[in-house]
């Protein structure tokens, strides 16, 4: 066994149940009524988190840490159903969740908090995150962060995890082609973005989320607020993708006739 | 309209957790997280797979105690110590629980709430081993525990002609079975139940019974478990319509427990045994919380369906050949009609008002609970029972009304002098109690009767509002099954007529009537800064209310006969339905204008909270001239319809109608406040589908 620290990037995105309507504001692109939104835990920083949690607990004297920009009161509201999930220590950096911030500013507001953490043991440092959000998909931020971390062993589409005991890890990564890379690394520190993971969403434990919670109010409370966003930057043109959304709801339905459904609307 | 002033969305968490006053507890914000993850899925999940179209207790339905077990939806009603994870009173967190529940299906409500039931006459009356013993017993395993928790069922109501909304005379019998010279008694109880809740699967009950032998004295209740000696039979399902989700059975017990299961204890003299507790004496402490929550099952179907409505309201006639994209009848298809907005509007108002009211009273029990335990030890170290208890709150009654009204006038109670007078008369704890137990026995009844009473009439509007559609299985936010689970609200933990008989007397209280007097004032204030919020009407209905009240119980019919009277429905009733309108408007202003206050502080979007607040007070004031409309219809028909020419005076008639004429006019503007309420609903953006499956 090996102990580690890990810490885990990652925020939030609206709840995608949502009606998302880009709209061009005065401070730049966003969604309409953002702010009022309900938001969801980002799905990939999701994996993330419960592939730390499992880890933490696989390896006694492990702790995990949840480093989240965000707007501070959101990040709140977000707390309440993921404190309940698995135990962390919440960092919590106050600043913008749009998907229109400049991810190299991300990376800069997040790195800095992490380097800020006291009692962190690089020997032992796993630095997890997403391979991309659900709204920000340029899928740069990990690696910046590891960058600015002086952090090379970096692996950006992780399934999969596993750690022999030694220290050192295995990593199955995704890959161009629809292969998979089997990468071993020596050892902490690395950086691992998620693609997938295997674990699912744990189920709430109150008795968990009141002993983060205890930690987490002082910790959204002593959140600073970071300077991120698009300023400086002039968006020539801002295109929505061209989608299509519609949404049914259907009851018993077996998932291969699902998936015969899409495949006939996407090649209609 | 104003577009900043606009409603953007639906509200969410942090708009409630603000009204209804919980934005501090961040262990009450995880509890609705997680009763919500409970109720949108599993729970609807069963629901939208015919879970409900069985009276029996099947293996899907069980599976929902192992879902609120791990949840901590089990839990919750327990203290650290006995495996609990919330320290103090419990109202408003098992209020916000059975609120997320009912907002999908309140059977499932009923289920996870039915065992705390079985446990409450422990938990308020029994002794610290009872109490030690039962409450760890039900509380789910912590991990790595090997161990099934308990459940119960709380045995009162018995088959016909026996207990029913009439609870003073039982027909379940005790005796003394076995007593030895020095062992402790053994009891023989004998109890048929009618409509018990939890009984498909309850490891022990709580029942009422009276005893049938000289050797034990009056009635009491006792603890049944499933394993003593005789016959536990927990007879057949009832065949209910409503609350599938929950078992329901009439079961039949006979047997021998040690004398140890009396609730609350005992004690012996000359040879007979005095139960510390009767059963009338538990049933009262018990339900005087429990009903709150059951008012909120309702009030949480009416906010859930506003979403439903809107989204089938504007999706209508898509698909059409005559509604094409950017056509009214496309973006709008429903919401074009002035009814079906007005009648939407008119559904949120109700839902808006019965959730504040609600909420208000799970508030007050928190606050009031650990009052009530002071009470307890100070009448138990003088002795105070029964009458010397009743003349100990006479003697601080007159305190009591200075109370009140110091605490009421907000300019007063800023002096020091003033404050230290308040904090002294605080300090009285049997001064303090009475006036918070004269509220307490308001609004506890009254959301109980107001809520799901006129809760089920409006949750017949939602109905309609939805076709045809709207009385199918496939209605989305099951809204047909939520109409029909609303009468049942109205009926268990005791029918509308229980809570009318007891406002008919709880409302006459000088403690409450001067208490309502200060709200007058209060909502005077409320009217100079805020007209539009509908403040005057409220407070002028009150005023015709009191003068009503006052009148109705001075005065005489044209037969001669007194007009108040609690045998006398037709009058107090009626009154007692009047006061719930206007109970139910003041606390819902009461939570928009906490809105105003404290939202704008923490908004992430201040246009945004800017529009909730004014939504919000447009449906303050639809609710008040609502209320006010109830209110005079009321009070004019008792005023006139039973007095003739002969016994009703002139100046009465002068003085009542000046009331009336004052309040008609205060009226004024509310069907505007309407209008810009409907025109929010055409605008307020929704989700692109319901959050549970259907
Ligand atoms: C699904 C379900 C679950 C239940 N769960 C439980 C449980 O777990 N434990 C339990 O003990 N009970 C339970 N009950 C019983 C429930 O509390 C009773 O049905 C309720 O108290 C009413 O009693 P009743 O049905 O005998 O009505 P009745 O007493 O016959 O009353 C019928 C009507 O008569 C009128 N009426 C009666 N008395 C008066 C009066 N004094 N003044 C004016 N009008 C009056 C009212 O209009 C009243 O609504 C449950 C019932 C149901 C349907």
């Amino acid at each position: 066994m090996s102990a580690f620290h890990i810490i885990v990037c990652g925020s939030l995105v609206p709840d995608p149940l949502q009606t998302l309507e880009p709209i061009t504001s005065p401070t730049g692109p966003g969604l309409k009524n953002e702010a009022m939104l309900p938001a969801v835990l980002d799905p990939w920083a999701g994996h993330a988190l419960y592939e730390a949690a499992n880890l933490a607990k696989n390896n006694p004297g492990s702790k995990v840490w949840l480093v989240s920009l965000g707007p501070k009161a959101k990040l709140q509201q977000l707390m309440m159903t993921i404190a309940q999930k698995v135990p962390f220590e919440l960092v919590a950096v106050d600043g913008s969740a749009s998907g229109f911030t400049d991810p190299f500013e991300a990376a800069n507001a997040l790195s800095d908090a992490i380097a800020k953490i006291p009692g962190l043991d690089r020997s032992k440092l796993l630095v997890f995150g997403g391979c991309a959000s659900a709204s920000r998909d340029a899928g740069v931020t990990m690696q910046m962060i590891g960058e600015k971390l002086g952090i090379c062993d970096q692996f950006l589409a992780v399934d999969e995890l596993s750690t022999p005991g030694d220290g050192s890890l295995r990593i199955l990564e995704r890959i161009e082609g629809g292969r998979y890379q089997v990468s071993s690394c020596q050892g902490a520190p690395a950086v691992l973005a998620w693609a997938t993971g295997k674990l699912p969403v744990p189920p709430n434990n109150p008795q968990v989320g009141m002993m983060n919670m205890r930690a987490i109010m002082p910790a959204l409370q002593k959140a600073v607020p970071a300077k991120v966003g698009s300023e400086g930057v002039t968006f020539s043109s801002v295109e929505v993708p061209k989608q299509k959304r519609e949404t049914r709801i259907v009851k018993d339905m077996p998932v291969d006739e699902i998936a015969r459904e899409i495949v006939a609307w996407i090649t209609a | 309209m104003n577009d900043h002033m606009n409603l953007k969305t639906l509200p969410g968490d942090d708009i409630r957790q603000i009204m209804w006053r919980f934005s501090e507890r961040y262990d009450l914000q995880m509890v609705v997280q997680s009763a919500r993850g409970v109720a949108r899925g599993p729970v609807a999940r069963l629901v939208a797979n015919g879970g409900r179209n069985s009276h029996e207790w099947t293996e899907g339905k069980n599976d929902l105690l192992k879902t609120f077990d791990e949840s901590g939806i089990t839990a919750l009603f327990m203290e650290p110590e006995e495996g609990g994870y919330i320290a103090g009173p419990k109202n408003l967190a098992l209020a916000l629980t059975a609120f997320e529940l009912s907002w999908v299906d309140a059977g499932s409500a009923t289920c996870s709430l039915a065992s705390n039931l079985a446990l409450s006459p422990i938990h308020e009356r029994g002794t610290p081993e009872q109490k030690q013993t039962y409450m760890s017993r039900c509380v789910p395993p912590q991990p790595g525990e090997n161990r099934t928790p308990w459940r119960g069922a709380f045995v009162l109501t018995e088959p016909l002609p026996y207990v029913g909304v009439d609870t003073s005379v039982l027909s379940g019998r005790v005796r003394i079975a076995e007593w030895n010279a020095s062992g402790e008694p053994v009891i023989q109880v004998e109890k048929r139940g009618r409509f018990i809740t939890g009984m498909g699967f309850a490891n022990f009950v709580t029942v009422a019974v009276e005893s049938d032998d000289s050797r034990i004295k009056g009635s009491c209740m006792v603890i049944l478990e499933e394993t003593d000696q005789g016959t536990f039979d927990r007879g057949v399902p009832t065949k209910k319509m409503v609350h599938q989700l929950s078992s329901t059975n009439d079961p039949s017990f006979n047997m021998k427990i040690p004398a140890s299961r009396i609730i609350g204890g005992y004690t012996v003299k000359d040879g007979v045994i005095i139960p510390n507790y009767s059963h009338s004496e538990i049933i009262e402490a018990v339900f005087r919380r429990t009903r709150v929550t059951v008012g909120l099952m309702t009030s949480a179907k009416l906010l859930s369906a506003v979403e439903p409505i809107i989204r089938y309201q504007r999706g209508r006639f898509r698909g059409g050949q005559s509604a094409t994209p950017g056509t009214p009848r496309y973006d709008q298809g429903l919401q074009q009609k002035e009814d079906a907005l007005h009648r939407l509007v008119d559904i949120w108002a109700t839902g808006e008002a019965s959730a504040s009211l609600g909420f208000a009273a799970a508030r007050h029990f928190d606050a009031f609970d650990p009052l009530e335990r002071e009470k307890d030890t100070i009448c138990e170290a003088q002795g105070l029972k029964g009458r010397a208890q009743l003349r100990a709150f006479m003697k601080v009654q007159d305190e009591a009304l200075e109370y009140i009204r110091l605490t009421g006038n907000s300019k007063a109670s800023s002096d020091p002098k003033t404050m230290g007078r308040i904090e002294e008369l605080r300090a009285n704890t049997l001064l303090h109690y009475s006036v918070m137990d004269a509220l307490a026995q308001v609004i506890c009844p009254a959301t109980k009767l107001w809520n799901t009473g006129h809760g089920a009439t409006t949750m017949r509007e939602a109905v309609s509002l939805m076709g045809g559609y709207g009385i199918t299985e496939d209605c989305p936010g099951f809204l047909g099954q939520k109409w029909m689970d609303a009468q049942l609200e109205a009926t268990y933990e005791g029918p509308e007529a229980v809570q009318r008989r007891q406002l008919s007397i709880t409302m006459t209280n000088e403690l409450f009537l001067a208490q309502m007097r200060q709200w007058i004032a209060e909502l005077r204030e409320i009217d100079a800064q805020y007209p539009e919020i509908g403040a005057s009407a409220v407070g002028k209905t009150m005023e015709l209310w009191l003068w009503t009240l006052d009148h109705l119980q001075k005065s005489k019919d044209a037969n001669g006969k007194a007009l108040y009277h609690n045998q006398r429905h037709g009058v107090a009733f009626a009154m007692a339905d009047a006061l719930c309108w206007i109970l139910a408007s003041r606390f819902q202003i009461a939570d928009t204008l906490e809105l105003r206050d404290k939202g704008m502080q923490s908004a992430a979007d201040p246009e945004g909270m800017r529009g909730f607040v004014s939504f919000f007070t447009n449906l303050c004031h639809v609710q008040a001239a609502r209320a006010a409309g109830e209110v005079s219809r009321i009070c004019t028909e008792l005023f006139h319809a039973y007095s003739n020419e002969a016994s009703a005076s002139g100046t009465q008639i002068e003085a009542f109608t000046e009331h009336r004429n004052q309040l008609d006019l205060c009226l004024r503007g509310a069907r505007l406040s309407k209008d810009r309420a409907a025109q929010a609903l055409t605008q307020v953006m929704i989700p692109e589908a319901l959050d549970y499956p259907v």
